[in-house]
């Protein structure tokens, strides 16, 4: 402890320190405080998001390859003088997006909709069916029994494989919709559940923790970087 | 044509033309009438009574296709959803409020809500500003969404699509209001607080069978006795490279130690 107030001479310290109360102050109720720090926020993200799509994203990718002269205005050193004509597609189907302003160009809007939506579909197929079904099988496709050199039976390991195999079983049960859960195939589900369950209340709990070490840092930002008191 | 095909992978394309193949023949069945029964979802069943309690309270319906793009077959997922409770809400004059992070999102919304205010025969009632853009960034979005849920009181909020770190701030809004909640994710580590701040919560897979069940489109009902019997495969598949893998580990006969390695090989996923 430094045993004082030191308050920052910060003005971006102090702006900081502002919004973050403003924000805590939901805490209580909604208010003109929070209400003019959601809109400086979201006012603030949505600018600064479109700005960044612009410099990182469209000048880079889009506009200097198709008009490195124009491009080298502001960045001669960057653009190769070569021009990339393939990227006028998806200038173009960016552009098609521009016809929702106008109510009878709103059709032009959904070919690149349709496109963004067709081409995520192809793509994630094959990827899911690498990295959810067949990885998933092929990492569980593990002995359920194990023996150790001494050829005696590894008991912790072997029952480790056998709830993996089992609670992996029981899920999949769980998630089939065209069968009723009754009887036996209730309680096999059932399990599954309990197995989900256990995993949720694992995953909430680390989680927690992680949520609380953020409030640390914020409430750091306040006492230490703001007030100077720790 | 060599250079089209990556040889490594043909195990991935055996596996694509199969369960293409079962979840084709699968709708082929039901659209000659051979439609599966589906089973109750607790979450899908409570969206009807949740959007007439909305109307009952004169509240809105908030929703939101999760906080990713076009590209995330969960934000597809709810934008399916989001087509059969527009549907809904126009049928029983309710408003409806979908918030998202995304300019694609929000033009699919806007396209998914107006054609299902168009099928209910009340296309005159649909108002594109139903569908907000808020934010791209996450909490920018979060603070919004909050905010309005404290002025607006929605009687009913929807989370349905992929979330981040955002799905707990969100629920915990509406928990704090008394909005009853649906939620679904296949976002793993974002289950835990849907199920602990929502009333219904729609766990991973359930969400992408959601509008197949809303809907009752022998098609789509199709898909789920197709995905099921994929699902068999794959249970199938590791109860019997378990059961090799133990007699091979515990036997060493050539024969099962063989037997292992080539299922081992069918299911690698970085190609056999």
């Amino acid at each position: 402890m430094s045993g004082g107030l030191h308050l920052s001479s910060s003005v971006e310290v102090w702006v900081g320190a502002a919004l973050t109360l403003m924000v805590f102050s939901y805490l209580w109720r909604d208010n003109p405080f929070y209400k003019l720090a959601e809109h400086v926020f979201v006012g603030v993200s949505a600018a600064y998001v479109m700005v960044l799509g612009f410099w990182t994203t469209l000048w880079p990718n889009a506009i200097a390859k198709l008009w490195p002269g124009a491009a080298r205005l502001t960045t001669p050193e960057a653009v190769e003088p070569t021009h990339d004509w393939a990227l006028l597609l998806p200038v173009i189907l960016g552009l098609l997006m521009l016809g929702r302003l106008h109510p009878r160009t709103v059709w032009l809007s959904r070919w690149p909709t349709a496109f963004a939506i067709g081409t995520s579909a192809g793509y994630n197929l094959v990827r899911y069916l690498r990295s959810d079904f067949l990885a998933q099988i092929h990492s569980g496709m593990t002995p359920s029994l194990i023996a150790t050199t001494g050829g005696r039976l590894a008991l912790g390991e072997s029952l480790s494989h056998a709830i993996l195999l089992g609670g992996t079983i029981c899920g999949i049960v769980y998630f089939t919709y065209t069968r009723q859960h009754r009887g036996a195939w209730a309680r096999v589900a059932g399990t599954g559940v309990l197995f989900m369950m256990v995993t949720f209340g694992t995953t909430f709990g680390y989680t927690v923790m992680a949520r609380i070490s953020l409030l640390v840092s914020r409430l750091h930002f306040l006492l230490g970087t703001w007030l100077g008191l720790i | 044509m060599a250079g089209w095909f990556e040889q490594a992978n043909w195990n991935l394309a055996l596996f694509t033309l199969i369960l293409g193949g079962v979840l084709l023949a699968s709708i082929r069945a039901a659209l000659r009438g051979r439609v599966p029964r589906v089973r109750v979802l607790p979450g899908v069943a409570a969206m009807a009574e949740a959007v007439g309690r909305a109307v009952e309270m004169g509240r809105p319906v908030f929703f939101v296709p999760g906080t990713r793009d076009l590209d995330n077959v969960q934000t597809v997922a709810g934008l399916a959803v989001l087509g059969e409770l527009a549907a809904l809400t126009a049928r029983l004059e309710c408003r409806l409020e979908v918030l998202t992070d995304r300019s694609l999102v929000m033009a699919a919304a806007r396209e998914a809500g107006r054609a299902a205010y168009l099928a209910a025969g009340r296309p005159e009632t649909w108002r594109d500003d139903s569908v907000s853009y808020v934010s791209d960034d996450q909490f920018g979005f979060v603070a919004r969404v909050d905010g309005l849920i404290a002025r607006e009181r929605p009687a009913t909020c929807f989370w349905l699509g992929a979330f981040s770190a955002e799905s707990l701030l969100l629920a915990e809004a509406g928990s704090q209001i008394g909005a009853i909640q649906i939620a679904g994710t296949a976002e793993r580590s974002q289950l835990p607080f849907f199920i602990a701040a929502c009333d219904y919560t729609l766990i991973g897979e359930e969400l992408f069978a959601a509008s197949a069940c809303l809907t009752g489109d022998p098609a789509l009902l199709g898909t789920l006795r197709g995905q099921d019997l994929g699902k068999a495969v794959a249970g199938g598949a590791l109860l019997l490279g378990s059961l090799l893998a133990t007699a091979a580990a515990l036997t060493h006969w050539p024969f099962i130690v063989k037997l292992q390695s080539a299922l081992q090989r069918l299911f690698s996923a970085g190609g056999p």
